[in-house]
């Protein structure tokens, strides 16, 4: 979760001064801020979690040299040591976050399919046993209802505006449905949490993300794409060329200049 | 040792960085003041706004500043994420030290949620008109949105209902 937030608030972050007009620059960017806000509250739970564990089990979860590190010094990991001391195979983020900007409209398409598993996703852990969590998910569910309603407007706006407009989203829709499968793929941790009672069931929320998806495209004057196959592997942290680049520009600081602070 | 009364009294000293007219009380962001006589410390409970919000650390400093400067030397600040914080907590007297300000305050329950393409009615806070229009869910900060007036043709800020 930290880490899909993470990576689509720097995505988002990368339009900073280049959006197409003032606005919407600043409407990125505020929520390029709530995924980064929210990745804060993510990681920072989960070096506390991580801190508790047997040294063992700390070198299973992550094998990054600069991490483990850290931790065979028997330092306490804070949330900045995993954003940006981790390399991409302990990035568990799925690949749809990790894709380009391209454009507008893949941008936005990229925002509205992540944004509607976002909503479903931070209602349904409401109901989690653990209470960190639904703290959290009740935070964060307040800023992803306004990160839903802008994508879905933009999705409606491009399809139902212009012949190219209607054409630049129709084809970011087709080129992205392949990586929204995955979304809805429990992992090995989605299960274990589910079991544990602090997870979600994942796979319960395509039905609703389905309907919701369905139901703006079609508004939008624009067509649910076909295509039936879907790429998967970033939840077991193989990734796609993308995340690479992502992380040398995200981590350059920290690793240039190791516990550096602004 | 200080009493509670006290420490929320310097409290409302400590104005929020984005918008100097608001002190931290008036925007309901601190949930909790405790003051432990054996140890001499105090704890001050606050809850962020939104999940990013680059002001929280800056509160965080300025409340310990103002403690430090009326002599109270062992201070925690405690970020508290649980209940969320909504504008239902801002104070009536803060709505309208905001109307003032030329930012127009929220207008709804923040439960409310709104449709697509749908936008609360909100005040130009210059000329009372109720002829504006969104331009913008997202301003300056992540707590506003950005309007202008279709009749003074003014551009204004709204305190977003969150």
């Amino acid at each position: 979760m930290a880490d899909n937030a993470l990576i689509i608030g720097h995505r988002l972050s990368e339009w900073c001064g280049h959006g197409p007009i003032l606005e919407q620059d600043i409407a990125l960017t505020n929520m390029s801020l709530d995924h980064l806000g929210q990745a804060r509250s993510l990681y920072q739970y989960a070096a506390d979690l991580y801190n508790t564990l047997p040294a063992e089990q700390k070198n299973i979860l992550f094998t990054s040299t600069a991490l483990q590190t850290k931790v065979s010094a028997a330092q306490a990991l804070q949330e900045d040591d995993l954003a940006f001391l981790r390399d991409a195979w302990d990035f568990k983020n799925v690949l749809l976050v990790e894709q380009p900007n391209k454009d507008w409209a893949y941008t936005i398409a990229r925002s509205f399919f992540y944004d509607a598993f976002n909503y479903l996703y931070y209602t349904a852990l409401l109901k989690s046993n653990d209470a960190t969590i639904v703290a959290i998910a009740q935070k964060s569910l307040k800023e992803v209802t306004y990160h839903l309603r802008w994508s879905s407007e933009w999705v409606i706006r491009l399809g139902d505006g212009t012949s190219q407009s209607h054409d630049k989203i129709q084809q970011a829709i087709n080129d992205l449905w392949a990586f929204t499968g995955e979304l809805f793929i429990p992992s090995a941790a989605d299960e274990m949490a589910l079991a544990d009672g602090y997870g979600v069931a994942i796979d319960d929320l395509k039905t609703a993300w389905l309907k919701k998806v369905n139901a703006i495209i079609t508004e939008a004057t624009l067509q649910v794409p076909h295509a039936t196959w879907m790429q998967q592997g970033g939840k077991v942290g193989t990734h796609s060329e993308h995340l690479g680049y992502v992380l040398a520009e995200l981590q350059f600081m920290q690793r240039a200049y190791p516990n550096m602070q602004w | 040792m200080v009493s509670s009364e006290q420490i929320y009294h310097i409290l409302s000293t400590v104005t929020d960085p984005e918008v100097p007219v608001l002190t931290i009380l008036d925007l309901g962001i601190v949930r909790d003041v405790l003051v432990n006589e054996e140890e001499q410390l105090v704890q001050v409970y606050i809850t962020p706004t939104y999940s990013g919000c680059p002001a929280m650390d800056v509160i965080a400093m300025q409340i310990k500043m103002a403690l430090l400067g009326n002599g109270i030397k062992n201070i925690e600040v405690i970020h508290q994420i649980s209940p969320a914080w909504t504008t239902d907590w801002m104070t009536e007297a803060g709505k309208v030290k905001l109307q003032q300000y030329g930012i127009a305050p929220p207008v709804q329950k923040s439960s409310h949620i709104m449709g697509l393409f749908e936008e609360p009615v909100v005040l130009c806070p210059r000329c009372n008109s109720i002829n504006t229009q969104l331009v913008s869910q997202f301003g300056a900060t992540s707590c506003k949105a950005q309007y202008r007036c279709l009749d003074c043709k003014e551009p204004f800020e709204h305190f977003k209902c969150h």
